[in-house]
Formats: structure tokens, C-alpha cells, sequence
């Protein structure tokens, strides 16, 4: 069953684009240089677009791709451009107490990983991946301006209240 | 496809956003791995609205990718007012607040 699982193209994209997510991950939070953390956030960012359209989420992948690696990308690097006096390797990204975090996120991890392997240990994402529909847009936007209508408009205050804010601190008395 | 494949995918990438909440000085950093933390929990909401053939997970997905923009916005514009006052964003440097 685990041979004729691997065999599924799906799993092997998986496993190829999961490799590559963890190990982008791994290089944001250990590089020396910010803005080439900001570029591995990309990798991972991509990354996640590709599992969503493995996940046949077609349209939220495409928004992935619009606002992280498109917009909040340009403004983490406006971020580090306006806050640093040069672009190039530091050795003091860590604070000095780092070392107590490895511990708790491994401690993390493992407790995770035991509840989801027992929880979900050879359960099928899918019965019959071949019968995987597409998400279409149109039962998407009724979900948000159906049921989900109120937390759409409070979307659209804390939007509003976000470019204001972001507005009134970033400005130059 | 395992429902635990993508789960797992999920709880590696939040610990490593965790780790580097916990681990990075500099405020920008910070907020690259609270978008990885924010990330693995959309992975996990689409795998389940697969699971459960809904489309509520692609909703709030989407929901959680308006909030991340919002938050960014609204951080880097602190994280730029800190250096403004300060010249620089170095979190250890920023004890005013302790007891």
C-alpha cells in the first residue's frame, strides 16, 4: 500500500516541494543576511502556492502568490532597506538567549508530530484522488458573502484600520 | 495523498517559525517567521477543507492571507517608527516597558 501510495505523481511533487519548503525555512530563520532571508521567504512562499494547487485550492494559491510574493515581499525589503544603514552579512540577528529556542521548537515539533500521526497515522487526504474536483470561485465567493459576510466586513475594517494606522506611524511630522 | 503528510508539513513549518520568533533580535526577522507560522496554519486549513470536501478552509484561508497583509503593513510601519526613534530595531534594546 505505502509503494503504491509513492508511486501517485502528486506524492512525488509533494515530497520534492515539501524538501525545498523546509529547507528555505530553515535558511530565514538561521542566514546572517536579511535581505537574503527575505529571498529564501520566497522559496517558501512559492512553495506553499504549489501545495495549495496540489490541494486543488487553485484560487487561493494564485492570491498566495499576489499578496506575499508579490506585495508583502516589496515591503519586507522596503522594511530592511529603510532600517539599515548596509545591505550585507551581521552577526548579531540572534539574541543571546537563542539557544533555549531550538529546545522549545523541537519540544514543539515532537508533541505535534505524535497527536498527527496518531490522530491522522494512514488516513486518506482523499478517497479516490482522481475524483479531486477544483474549488470553483463561484461557491468560494458565495462562502464570503454568504455565511462568512461578517467577517468580510470585519476584514474590511481591520484593512482600513491597518492603511490608516500604517499611515499615521510611518508619517514625517 | 495522507492527510498527515500535509499536517506534518504544517507543524515543521510552524515550529520553525516559532524558533525564529523566539531566536531573531531583529524586528524584520521576526516578522518573516511570524508569515511562515501564518503559513503553515493556511496549509492546514486547505488539507482539511479537502478532507471534509467543504469549501469553508479556502475561505478562511483567504481571511488569514488579508489579516497577514494588514499585519505586515501595519509592523514594518512600528518596526520603521522604532528606528526612527531609536536607530535601531534590535528587540533586546527595547526594555522601556519592563517591570
Amino acid at each position: 500500500m505505502l509503494a503504491a501510495d509513492l508511486l501517485v505523481a502528486q506524492n512525488i511533487g509533494f515530497g520534492i516541494i515539501a524538501l525545498l519548503m523546509v529547507v528555505g525555512a530553515l535558511r530565514v530563520v538561521t542566514v546572517n543576511n536579511v535581505v537574503h532571508a527575505a529571498l529564501w521567504l520566497v522559496v517558501v512562499l512559492s512553495g506553499a502556492a504549489a501545495q495549495y494547487l496540489l490541494l486543488s485550492a487553485e484560487f487561493v494559491a494564485i492570491t498566495q502568490v499576489l499578496v506575499y510574493v508579490g506585495a508583502v515581499m516589496v515591503l519586507f525589503l522596503f522594511g530592511t532597506m529603510l532600517t539599515r544603514a548596509r545591505i550585507g552579512a551581521e552577526n548579531d540577528l540572534n539574541n543571546k538567549n537563542w539557544k533555549i529556542a531550538i529546545p522549545v521548537s523541537l519540544l514543539m515539533l515532537g508533541v505535534m508530530s505524535w497527536v498527527i500521526v496518531d490522530g491522522f497515522s494512514d488516513e486518506k487526504l482523499i478517497e479516490n484522488p482522481g475524483e479531486m474536483a477544483q474549488v470553483p470561485v463561484q461557491l468560494i465567493s458565495d462562502d464570503i458573502f454568504g455565511p462568512y459576510l461578517l467577517p468580510f466586513w470585519a476584514l474590511s475594517f481591520v484593512l482600513l484600520v491597518a492603511v490608516i494606522g500604517a499611515i499615521v506611524l510611518a508619517r514625517k511630522d | 495523498m495522507l492527510t498527515a503528510q500535509f499536517l506534518l508539513l504544517g507543524a515543521v513549518l510552524f515550529c520553525i517559525g516559532v524558533y525564529g520568533v523566539l531566536a531573531r533580535k531583529n524586528a524584520v526577522m521576526v516578522l518573516m517567521s511570524i508569515e511562515l507560522i501564518l503559513n503553515s496554519v493556511n496549509l492546514n486549513l486547505l488539507a482539511f477543507s479537502v478532507r471534509h470536501g467543504s469549501v469553508d478552509g479556502n475561505t478562511f484561508a483567504l481571511y488569514i492571507i488579508a489579516i497577514a497583509a494588514a499585519e505586515v503593513g501595519v509592523g514594518l510601519a512600528m518596526v520603521l517608527l522604532i528606528y526612527r526613534n531609536r536607530r535601531t530595531i534590535a528587540l533586546d534594546d527595547l526594555s522601556e516597558m519592563k517591570g
